[in-house]
Formats: structure tokens, sequence, C-alpha cells
């Protein structure tokens, strides 16, 4: 499956997006990241996995634990990282255009 | 719906470059970017000086619902050639990014179509790179503010 594709299917789900502003401060097991859900512990683990497998999310183990953290340089290269900047730039011009029209 | 805007970033490199065609006349287009009233309309934010002339200045301001200020930008531009091109610089306040140079060129396509090309030229481009991920960046703010608001409604 295109690597890209699963990027963006993986911070598509609102839990996803959430589980990484969770981890985004600090690292944290996944004990503590269920616990800030009300999602059953076993979804929240697919989750992580999803987001593991994808690269946007690390495993570090520490003694007998495992923490999740980050991975900066993954959520950098979402891949078309340049879309939501260009999004911006487009609903200016529709605005710019729209507001222009009236002038004609 | 077509995507009439394009941004075209190469890798590696300091500057990029945005294209747009439009329904306009391309003095319609450029009345957009000189008079304060209608840049305020389509940039979302208030307009506190813009001096369209060579040597003049720009200084831009958005606040939120609350009136905080949370955005502040200003420059000075270079050169200003009705209906064809603003040459002019962009810095951001408060904030770690270096000034950027923008080049904006008018054209008129037909008598009732016109192109804009911005092209913006940034000290590195490391910085070209994290200006580009500040809107996805926003977005994860958003998320978080509205998870935090519902979570202090349910304290």
């Amino acid at each position: 499956m295109n690597l890209r594709r699963d990027v963006f299917q993986a911070i598509a789900d609102p839990t996803r997006r959430a589980i990484l502003l969770l981890v985004a401060s600090q690292s944290m097991t996944a004990g503590a990241i269920a616990s800030n859900f009300d999602t059953a512990r076993p979804t929240v683990s697919k989750h992580l996995q999803i987001l593991t497998e994808c690269e946007l999310l690390e495993k570090e183990q520490n003694g007998r634990e495992i923490y999740y953290h980050l991975n900066p340089k993954k959520i950098k290269e979402i891949a078309d990282f340049i879309e939501p900047f260009r999004e911006l730039w487009d609903d200016r011009f529709n605005k710019l255009e729209a507001i222009m029209k009236q002038y004609k | 719906m077509e995507r009439k805007t394009k941004v075209n970033a190469e890798e590696g490199k300091q500057e990029l470059i945005i294209t747009r065609e439009f329904d306009l006349p391309v003095r319609l287009l450029f009345k957009a970017y000189i008079v304060p009233e209608i840049v305020e309309q389509w940039m979302g934010t208030k307009v506190l000086v813009l001096e369209s002339r060579a040597h003049g200045s720009w200084r831009f301001e958005t606040s939120d619902p609350r009136g905080n200020v949370v955005f502040r930008a200003n420059g000075v531009i270079h050169e200003f050639v009705p209906n064809q091109r603003i040459t002019r610089t962009f810095e951001m306040e408060g904030t770690p990014f270096p000034v950027q140079l923008e080049f904006l060129e008018f054209e008129a396509l037909t008598d009732d179509t016109s192109k804009l090309t911005m092209h913006i030229v940034f000290k590195s481009a490391e910085f070209r790179d994290q200006l580009l991920q500040l809107p996805f960046a926003q977005g994860l703010n958003m998320a978080h503010n509205r998870l935090q608001e519902i979570a202090n409604k349910l304290k």
C-alpha cells in the first residue's frame, strides 16, 4: 500500500490525532495514553499500532515500560505537507475573487 | 472542485512560487491588493498601514474573538508598478522567522481573466519548510484547543 496514503489515513482519524497531540509534549505509556480516552483499551492499542506502523510514533523501552513518543522527522515528512498551506491561499484567493466580482 | 491555486516548492530550495488564475480583469485583481478595506476582507486580517508605493510600508494585525492579537506582520514595498508588480518584504512579528522577500507579478490573460504569480524567497530552505508546515501545526493546535475546551466542560 502507498505509504503516503497510510500516513494521511493515520492522521485522518480524530482519536489518532488526539493521541499525536498527547504525546507531542512528552513520552507516554500505552496505559497513560488510554486513560485519556473513554474508548476501550484494545481500541487505543490498535490506534497506537497504526501510528507506530506508519512511523508517526516511536516506541522506546524504559525498564518494564514501553513509552511512545512522536517521530518529528516523520511528521515533517508527511508527504504533502504543502497541502494545508496551499488550501490556506486557495481560500484567500477564492474570497478575493468573490469580493472583486462585485466591482465588475 | 478544480484546484486553481498552485504551490511549487522544489526540494531543498529556499524559495516557493504560488500561482493562481482569476476570473477577474487584472485591474480588479490588483485593486484587491491595494485597497485596505478589501485586503482586510480576503486576508481576514486588520490593515494598520498600507502605503502602496515604492518605499511605502505595510502592517497587518489579526486578533482572536476576545481581542487578543494573535498575529502581526509588517514589511516595506520596494517596487510598485500598478497592474503589474509589487515587490515587498514580509516579516512576522514576535516569531523566529526571518524576513522574506516577495515578488508579486500581476498579468492580464484576457480582458476578463488574470494571473498572479507570487515568488517568495526565504533566508534558508529550512525556514521555508517550517513556514509551509505552519498551517498544519495550527490545525493541530486548533484541534488541541477544542479538545481542551471539551475537557474543561467535563470537569
